[in-house]
């Protein structure tokens, strides 16, 4: 076996595939098909600091080779989650990893001082990139002025590794991601789902209760992987890669264009054992083509 | 027992009528864990049409071949291609997912009504009360008599009432026209499965006579064991989604406007 173990900040991770928020529940959904110890780390649910029901129904449309949600972060907010679904997390021997919401600025800081108390919670992934809420969200991670200002108010509060997780929906997301590193962030993780929307043309009406929703899966896999490349060369930090990975080699792409870890979304719907099936497939990968470490490919595409 | 990942066979293909099939799975695992109500989450072929799953209820279960039996209406890209596999292949699904309908109470008087490709899940559900020694009153609806599917199956297992929209069929109407609804049967338990406004119709009935009912929704998701949150409905609870808290739920907790 390869050596499969990779650093994002001065966090180790057993290997480089981490599962994606709202994808992957709380962990113990998957507990009946996986083990979830196996990962490299897990990024929980989408957590708010007060309770949110979410949109309305219907929330998901497939789209050719994809799918459109617009939960809008439905959780039941910051408390429930210290004295439910942490103690159920406990016994995860992989990096957890809390992924941070707000409204305002206030929230984002009181939520993440919250996380920062929680020993067992190595990192947070600040989300900025959420495109289904009404405020804030996606309107902190396409403004460069406001992502500067939200990470470097979150980064005075939270001590551990500070993940920002990028939209898509900007015209120079390496920009974004230069304004993010140089105000605290301690690696970055892109891409977030794209701003698409879908009509049933016989009933003349949106798919969606929001009309507009977040795009992911494999349609988007080539334009995310463009957006990571040009990220890997703009920034110094970690990049962790996304953006339509159903498998090993989808995932080795990621890689070779520059991130140091990926992460695993929408295939986690589509097979729930896709996760370890790719860290198997990377380990088979490295072996393959005589490279010990996977590190030995991080950056490795040849131009 | 777990949900788990399958590698089903297919083994038997009957067409029922125009649009519909029951297939007949060998599965790769006991069953004996599988409740009625409970459906599976089908891959069809990662295709570009059909790159989700698709959830189906689970018609019936034999305890003691591990066989599982489905009916699929084509209704679109993913039962077309389903329906056009043959007898041999090897499917790959998730199951046994949901929470299933509730186990009546000893001497309890039960109806079920079902709609269209709707009547599947009460099949197992209705078998199941004969085993445990009730005789179910049985209200199938469909739009015409070819609509009509399994009645010999549901014959077995307790009386049968039906409905058509076009009046080829026994009663003329919806299920809600039938007139076992003014017989003064004093039905204590409903269970519906159907198109969405004929449950609203029949949950209205029951909630009006007063009498417990239960209803199998079917909402768009992802991914069928409860992490996508997009197939929700609303509960007197909030949110609540109907592939793990569903698909059965008691129309006492659903905010539906009937």
């Amino acid at each position: 076996m390869a050596n499969l173990e990779v650093k994002i900040h001065n966090l180790t991770f057993k290997n480089p595939v981490i599962t994606a928020s709202g994808t992957f529940g709380n962990g113990v959904e998957f507990d009946d098909f996986i083990d979830v110890n196996s990962l490299g780390g897990i990024v929980l649910k989408g957590t708010t600091l007060k309770h949110r029901e979410g949109n309305n129904y219907p929330r998901m449309a497939e789209t050719a080779s994809g799918m459109l949600n617009a939960v809008g972060l439905q959780n039941k907010g910051a408390e429930y989650f210290c004295k439910h679904i942490y103690p159920a997390v406990l016994r995860y021997d992989t990096n957890v990893i809390v992924n941070v919401n707000g409204s305002t600025i206030e929230d984002y800081i009181a939520l993440a001082e919250i996380i920062n108390d929680l020993e067992a919670i190595p990192a947070i992934e600040l989300n900025i990139s959420c495109p289904n809420v009404k405020e804030g969200g996606m309107a902190f991670g396409t403004s460069c002025p406001m992502a500067e200002q939200v990470t470097k108010e979150v980064r005075r509060v939270y001590s551990k590794t500070l993940i920002v997780k990028l939209s898509p929906n900007v015209t120079n997301i390496a920009e974004i991601a230069r304004a993010v590193e140089s105000n605290g962030a301690d690696a970055v993780s892109l891409v977030n789902t794209f701003l698409g929307m879908a009509i049933d043309a016989e009933k003349r009406v949106p798919r969606l209760s929001t009309v507009t929703g977040g795009l992911s899966g494999p349609a988007i896999k080539p334009i995310a992987l463009r957006m990571v490349w040009q990220v890997a060369q703009a920034v110094k930090v970690p990049v962790i890669g996304m953006g339509g990975i159903m498998c090993a080699s989808d995932a080795i792409e990621f890689l070779l264009a520059g991130a140091s870890a990926v992460q695993i979304g929408t295939a986690n719907f589509v097979d729930p054992q896709v996760s370890v099936k790719v860290i198997a497939g990377i380990d088979d990968y490295l072996q393959r083509h005589n490279f010990n470490s996977v590190l030995d490919i991080i950056g490795g595409l040849q131009m | 027992m777990n949900k788990r990942v399958g590698q089903l066979q297919l083994i038997k293909k009957i067409k029922l009528n125009y649009n519909n099939y029951l297939l007949e799975f060998k599965a790769d695992s006991i069953l004996s864990d599988i409740k009625p109500g409970q459906f599976v989450n089908i891959q069809i072929d990662r295709s570009p049409s059909t790159f989700l799953r698709r959830p189906i209820s689970i018609y019936d279960v034999n305890y003691q071949t591990d066989t599982i039996s489905l009916v699929v209406k084509i209704v679109g890209a993913g039962s077309e291609t389903l329906t056009s596999t043959e007898p041999g292949s090897i499917i790959d699904m998730v199951y046994p997912l949901g929470n299933g309908f509730s186990q009546p109470k000893a001497g309890d008087k039960c109806l079920l009504v079902g709609g269209g490709v709707g009547v599947a899940p009460l099949y197992l559900l209705a078998k199941e009360m004969n085993i445990n020694g009730i005789k179910p009153f049985i209200l199938l609806g469909a739009r015409t008599a070819e609509d009509h599917i399994l009645l010999s199956e549901f014959n077995k297992l307790g009386e049968v009432f039906l409905t058509t929209n076009d009046g080829s069929l026994q009663v003329k109407g919806f299920v809600t026209d039938h007139e076992i609804w003014s017989n003064s049967l004093n039905f204590n338990k409903i269970y519906c499965c159907g198109p969405e406004p004929m449950m609203k119709a029949v949950a209205a009935k029951a909630a009006k006579l007063d009498i417990d009912c239960e209803v199998s929704l079917e909402n768009l998701m992802a991914c069928g064991f409860g992490v996508c949150l997009c197939c929700v409905t609303k509960t007197h609870d909030g949110h609540k989604c109907v592939c793990t808290e569903g698909p059965v739920f008691n129309i006492k907790d659903l905010e539906w406007q009937i």
